[in-house]
């Protein structure tokens, strides 16, 4: 479980998250979703200590953020963000088989060599393993990214925007990949989606923020409502039952 | 591929040290031999203080432009001898033990790399202009400080730091070389040692945090690396402004990898092999009297710019 008490952040006097206290649950997907500029990337960055936090408490199971070792938490938690920076000269195989680092830390086993042929399959990245980054399209390179935080093989795993790039075959693949890690592999998954009819299909838990508050939380056919859109993203689009399905106005 | 071209790299090492050690000899082995020995030592020492040096501060900066030596490292340490001739006047300067004002000009490098690099390279958001225009601002007013200080200096006392501050490879100051070579083989074994964390530091701030690395402490790690090796190399044959620039470029070229381990060795052979070469084929086969320094920073300087204008254009 995720668990975040009382943390605000801010720049200078800008606040930007106020007082957010939110439990993750283990196992499940759980979206999270807001309007440009609601803080979302910023919470998942303190999650994954890539900023230090300023005041509030976040745990990872018994591991708390600031103070236990990077090291144990880059086995349990990792993280793609938004716009990840890439280091064009490796090659895609190079670039997964970072993912095993924490595990190995240099020297890696014939198990961290078939976890990261693995996630080359998983992502289909085969044909392009040994092409630079730099030769990629971004779609590609994004399946690259998400292929080295697969080979990680964390418990948690927060996901900025992911389907960034993704055509709707990869965008589909990936999310349904992400529910069987849950179901039946007990994964924890936060994701940032801005496609709502993403996060009602596929996510089991729903968190909303605007302006840096936490907004409804809940699972999608209780919480994506009319009101919700008007409320949290502040536009007109209705919400359709199709088949007991939603559907988003586009 | 790398294997074999580091191989066929160290056996041209190997032929141009032998050229070193044995062309144009005149008179007896016995004096030759320990003689030029203790240059080679001295020359091998400084090129893999320099490429490492270079190598290891490209990774933390994430570019492949900027090196100690444009960053002004060197400038520092001869900034920090000339102060210290100046304010202890070369009498004092010279009755010290040579070892201690060798090491406390180390401590005192490393410390001032340290307050001067480390806010800079520690922004969570790189800016490589402002870098940039920082290293050479520091650089100008290091050496600006350094000439003000030498003006000022008694043109007796001046004789001491004249050897400091410029470069020069056929007149190595040995004296040192024991000490020396213990502070550099130990950086370098650890730059070895931090091979691979090396490699993870060059994905970036976020992905390095994410594999479990502290990108804070590594940069400091390194900016000591870099500091003691820059002082050592400094101290043998001053400031060589693009050698270091010209053989990690090299190795990138010759070895292209993202893998410290391959790219350490690599830069340390061509560096060795410039020098080593360089000087035999200077010295002994042509024999010119050109120094082999201006030769080098002729060639570096004109990489640099050549760098610098294909990656404005893009
Ligand atoms: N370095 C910074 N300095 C000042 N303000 C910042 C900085 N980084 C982010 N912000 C501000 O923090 C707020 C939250 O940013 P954040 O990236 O968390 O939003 P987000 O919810 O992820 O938005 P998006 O959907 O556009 O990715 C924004 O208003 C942004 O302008
Ligand atoms: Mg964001």
């Amino acid at each position: 479980m995720i668990s975040v008490s009382d943390l605000s952040y801010g720049y200078r006097d800008t606040p930007i998250l106020t007082d957010i206290t939110l439990e993750i649950p283990k196992g499940g997907v759980t979206a999270l979703i807001g309007p440009n500029g609601a803080g979302k990337s910023t919470l998942l960055s303190l999650i994954a200590r890539l900023m230090p936090l300023q005041s509030g408490r976040i745990m990872v199971d018994e591991l708390k953020i600031g103070t236990c070792a990077s090291t144990d938490l880059a086995q349990r938690l990792s993280i793609l963000p938004q716009v990840p920076e890439i280091a064009a000269r490796l090659t895609v195989a190079e670039l997964v088989a970072f993912g095993r680092y924490p595990y190995h830390k240099g020297r890696p086993g014939a198990e961290d060599l078939a976890q990261v042929e693995t996630a080359i399959e998983v992502f289909d990245l085969q044909a392009l393993a040994h092409r630079s980054l730099d030769t990629l399209s971004g779609g590609q390179r994004q399946r690259a990214l998400l292929a080295m935080i697969y080979a990680q093989d964390t418990d948690y795993m927060l996901l900025d925007e992911p389907l960034n790039n993704l055509d709707i075959a990869a965008s589909r693949a990936l999310m349904q990949l992400l529910r069987q890690m849950a179901e039946t592999h007990g994964r924890t998954i936060v994701i940032v989606l801005h496609d709502i009819n993403y996060a009602a299909a596929y996510a089991d838990h729903i968190v909303t923020m605007k302006e840096g508050h936490l907004g409804p939380c809940g699972a999608p056919r209780d919480i994506v409502t009319d009101a919700l859109l008007r409320d949290v993203f502040q536009t007109d689009a209705k919400v359709r039952r199709l088949d007991g399905k939603m559907l988003i106005d586009v | 591929m790398h294997a074999k071209r580091l191989a066929f790299l160290s056996l041209a090492l190997g032929v141009a040290i032998t050229g070193y050690m044995v062309l144009g000899a005149r008179g007896s082995w016995s004096f030759i031999l320990p003689f030029r020995g203790a240059k080679l030592a001295a020359l091998l020492l400084v090129a893999m203080s320099i490429s490492t040096a270079t190598l290891l501060f490209q990774t933390i900066a994430r570019n492949r432009i900027l090196t100690p030596s444009i960053m002004g490292f060197d400038a520092l340490y001869v900034m920090i001898v000339t102060l210290a001739v100046f304010f202890l006047g070369s009498r004092n300067f010279l009755a010290i033990p040579e070892l201690v004002t060798y090491l406390t000009a180390l401590a005192v490098m490393v410390l001032a790399a340290l307050l001067l690099f480390g806010t800079l390279l520690l922004q969570t958001r790189e800016d490589i202009m402002r870098m940039m225009l920082t290293g050479v601002i520091l650089g100008a007013l290091f050496r600006s400080l350094t000439s003000f200080a030498t003006r000022m200096i008694d043109p007796n006392e001046y004789a001491v730091i004249q050897v400091a501050s410029y470069a020069r490879f056929n007149q190595i100051d040995t004296d040192l070389l024991g000490v020396s070579a213990l502070l550099c083989l130990g950086a370098l074994l650890a730059a070895w040692r931090i091979r691979h964390r090396l490699d993870v530091l060059a994905l970036g701030r976020e992905a390095a945090i994410n594999l479990g690395l502290n990108p804070r402490r590594a940069a400091i790690e390194v900016l000591i690396l870099v500091a003691v090796l820059v002082a050592v190399s400094t101290a043998f044959v001053g400031p060589i402004a693009f050698l270091g620039l010209l053989v990690v470029s090299l190795a990138h070229l010759v070895t292209p990898s993202g893998s410290h381990a391959i790219l350490l060795p690599s830069a340390a052979l061509i560096s060795a092999l410039t020098l080593v070469g360089g000087q035999t084929l200077l010295d002994r086969v042509l024999g010119l009297s050109t120094p082999l320094a201006v030769v080098i920073d002729f060639l570096g300087g004109i990489l640099f710019l050549a760098l610098l204008l294909t990656r404005m254009r893009r």
